[in-house]
């Protein structure tokens, strides 16, 4: 096996030490990156079998099948995907819907997280947990009512079409914000924590208000962590499925990750199309791996190593 | 953490002298008394408004029979009769709760063992462990409805990989067959959470007291017994944190089964049945109701686990 090779040329890399007890350790050395590789090439396997049908043509596979060497690699299933399925018009509905909604969840919980963190009211404990407990409840759980709720709330139509909060982008970006802000303002508030009071302090004592003392002090501060969390935030709001899946009910409005249900259907009539819109929906969180790896990380530890 | 110490000392109750001194200095003008609500009260309301206000509205409709259609003066209150119903008459209600325990004992086992396991060998020095952990979590960033379009390709039972790697074209149907799909599906979903799990457990490694180690090998531990007796009991805050993560993530369970076959068939989740009852066909909110309160009740000891464990830490720090 191509593994196996590889991972004896990954390992035989150092120098072999002569004493038995490091030939026992240059072996134990062997099995693990033997291991390693071999678990990362099963871990890699679905999304490059998804690469390789993505590539093939219709009549290639239809022919051959699936398990086969190419004949040709082409690019035709991507751009049949974006043209057809019109996957811009989505991606452009992501946009309009994400960004605001972790804007917001960032503006929002930075706010709370320096209030908790910066004084001391006897509420801070209570708010803190409502906003971890009401993060952690399965979406589900309100769907029901909160349907309801944005069936029966009208919003003007600037906002919204439908003329309600159900089936409006807008919708979407607030119950998304109301979710979101809970988890970030607790790993705010931890990270905040650390940050002396004195420097607040300091600013108050030079005649600066609350506003300034969060803007101007804190926030920048913060960078770091609003960094991981936003790259977080948006990976999150991007994969949501269950949300416009029940709020939205305009196909055109939907959001790439639930859109894609539609079009599999109506677009994406054989495995390689579905492959190529698939890989095509996950370029932006692909992006993310690559690019902001570090951020992405810390955010999600973040809440769980100790602050 | 000396520094949170001190700002919590604040609420404490030691040190009044001081505190009394402070409370003085710290005195706010009223603008910044109504700023500082502002700042909480607006994310605060919005989260309760569309939160915990639909929260409550689930247990209240859950006694209730309503189809929607009538404005809410239509609702009747029939008691007790929707959760009597989903538990003696509803035939999806019983195989969705078996599904959705088999699913929280799955990702329970398999992935958290194997993500422990991955983060106890890649926390070391060693050539590639960042590629290694890069891989393994890769599948972290991409959206489960995403995994069940990937894994549909794996399945396939003609053209599907896992078919033709172990010489069954055509004869296992990974995700038709209900004997077998809960599973099938597991396994993509697992695929997926252990990097998750992996990145969690490397994180509270890396927070570990080298000293804690040293000393146990000193003390003749050879590693298995230094991981076991040490390691892991130090881990306990993160033990439960990937616990509740886990079974939130087994009770949200959603996506890959709608994407799959809109969870019919052996893939019946308590989630999936939930908004049957609302956006499907027939729009039955009390019955609908009912469920998410099954599924809340299951989920809140999960949730005030969590609480206790993370605010607990917070008094004592």
């Amino acid at each position: 096996m191509t593994a196996d090779t590889l991972a004896s040329r990954l390992v035989t890399a150092p120098a072999p030490s002569l004493t038995r007890q490091g030939n026992r350790l240059n072996a134990t050395r062997v099995a693990l990156h033997t291991f390693l590789v071999l678990t990362c090439l099963v871990w890699l396997a679905p999304l490059l079998w998804a690469v390789f049908a993505s590539f093939r043509t219709y009549q290639d596979t239809a022919t051959n099948g699936y398990f086969s060497w190419p004949r040709e690699l082409t690019f035709t299933n991507f751009v049949t995907a974006w043209t057809q399925a019109d996957l811009p018009h989505y991606f452009l509905n992501t946009l309009v819907i994400t960004l605001p909604a972790v804007a917001i969840t960032l503006f929002f919980s930075s706010m709370v997280a320096f209030v908790v963190s910066r004084f001391s009211f006897r509420f801070n404990l209570t708010l803190l947990m409502v906003f971890t407990a009401g993060n952690l409840l399965p979406q589900q759980v309100i769907a029901v009512p909160l349907y309801r709720i944005y069936l029966l709330t009208p919003l003007p139509s600037w906002l919204s079409d439908s003329g309600y909060l159900l089936d409006s982008q807008f919708g979407l970006v607030l119950i998304h914000v109301a979710f979101q802000t809970g988890f970030c303002t607790f790993v705010l508030t931890n990270y905040m924590k650390t940050i002396p009071k004195e420097l607040t302090e300091a600013a108050r004592v030079d005649g600066a208000g609350v506003l300034r003392q969060y803007w101007q002090v804190i926030l920048p501060l913060c960078r770091p962590a609003l960094a991981a969390l936003a790259t977080l935030e948006f990976t999150w709001i991007y994969n949501d499925f269950l949300w416009a899946i029940v709020l939205i009910q305009t196909g055109d409005k939907m959001p790439i990750t639930s859109a894609l249900n539609n079009l599999s259907g109506q677009y994406f009539t054989d495995n390689n199309l579905v492959a190529a819109g698939s890989l095509l929906a996950a370029l932006p969180t692909l992006v993310v791996f690559f690019a902001l790896q570090r951020q992405f990380v810390s955010g999600l530890t973040l809440g769980s190593a100790k602050g | 953490m000396t520094l949170a110490e001190q700002l919590d000392a604040g609420t404490g109750t030691t040190r009044p002298p001081r505190r009394r001194a402070r409370r003085k200095s710290t005195a706010l003008s009223l603008t910044d008394r109504i700023v500082l609500l502002l700042m909480v009260g607006i994310p605060a309301v919005v989260h309760v408004a569309l939160v915990w206000v639909p929260t409550i509205g689930s247990i209240v409709l859950s006694f209730s029979e309503w189809d929607g259609i009538g404005g809410l003066s239509d609702i009747k209150w029939i008691g007790t009769k929707n959760y009597v119903d989903v538990f003696t008459a509803y035939p999806r209600f019983w195989p969705a709760v078996a599904h959705n325990l088999i699913w929280l004992v799955f990702l329970i086992v398999i992935p958290t063992a194997f993500g422990l396991l991955m983060a106890v060998l890649l926390d070391r020095k060693m050539r590639f462990s960042s590629i290694y952990q890069s891989i393994l979590y890769l599948p972290v960033v991409l959206s489960l409805a995403l995994v069940g379009f990937i894994w549909q390709l794996m399945y396939e039972p003609d053209k599907g990989l896992v078919n033709n790697l172990i010489g069954q074209v055509g004869h296992i149907n990974w995700l038709g067959d209900s004997s077998i799909n809960l599973y099938a599906v597991l396994v993509a979903a697992a695929w997926r959470h252990t990097g998750y799990v992996m990145l969690l457990f490397l994180a509270g490694l890396k927070a570990l007291d080298p000293a804690l180690k040293e000393a146990a090998s000193l003390d003749g531990a050879n590693s298995w017994q230094t991981f076991w007796r040490v390691t892991f009991p130090v881990l306990k805050p993160i033990n439960i944190i990937v616990l509740v993560v886990t079974v939130i993530e087994a009770l949200r369970a959603y996506d890959i089964v709608f994407i799959i076959n809109r969870g019919r068939n052996g893939l019946e989740l308590l989630s999936i049945l939930i908004t049957d009852n609302i956006i499907g066909e027939s729009s039955r909110i009390g019955y609908g109701s009912a469920i998410a309160v099954v599924l809340l009740v299951i989920s809140l000891g999960f949730i005030i686990t969590y609480l206790v464990q993370v605010f607990r830490k917070e008094e004592r720090s």
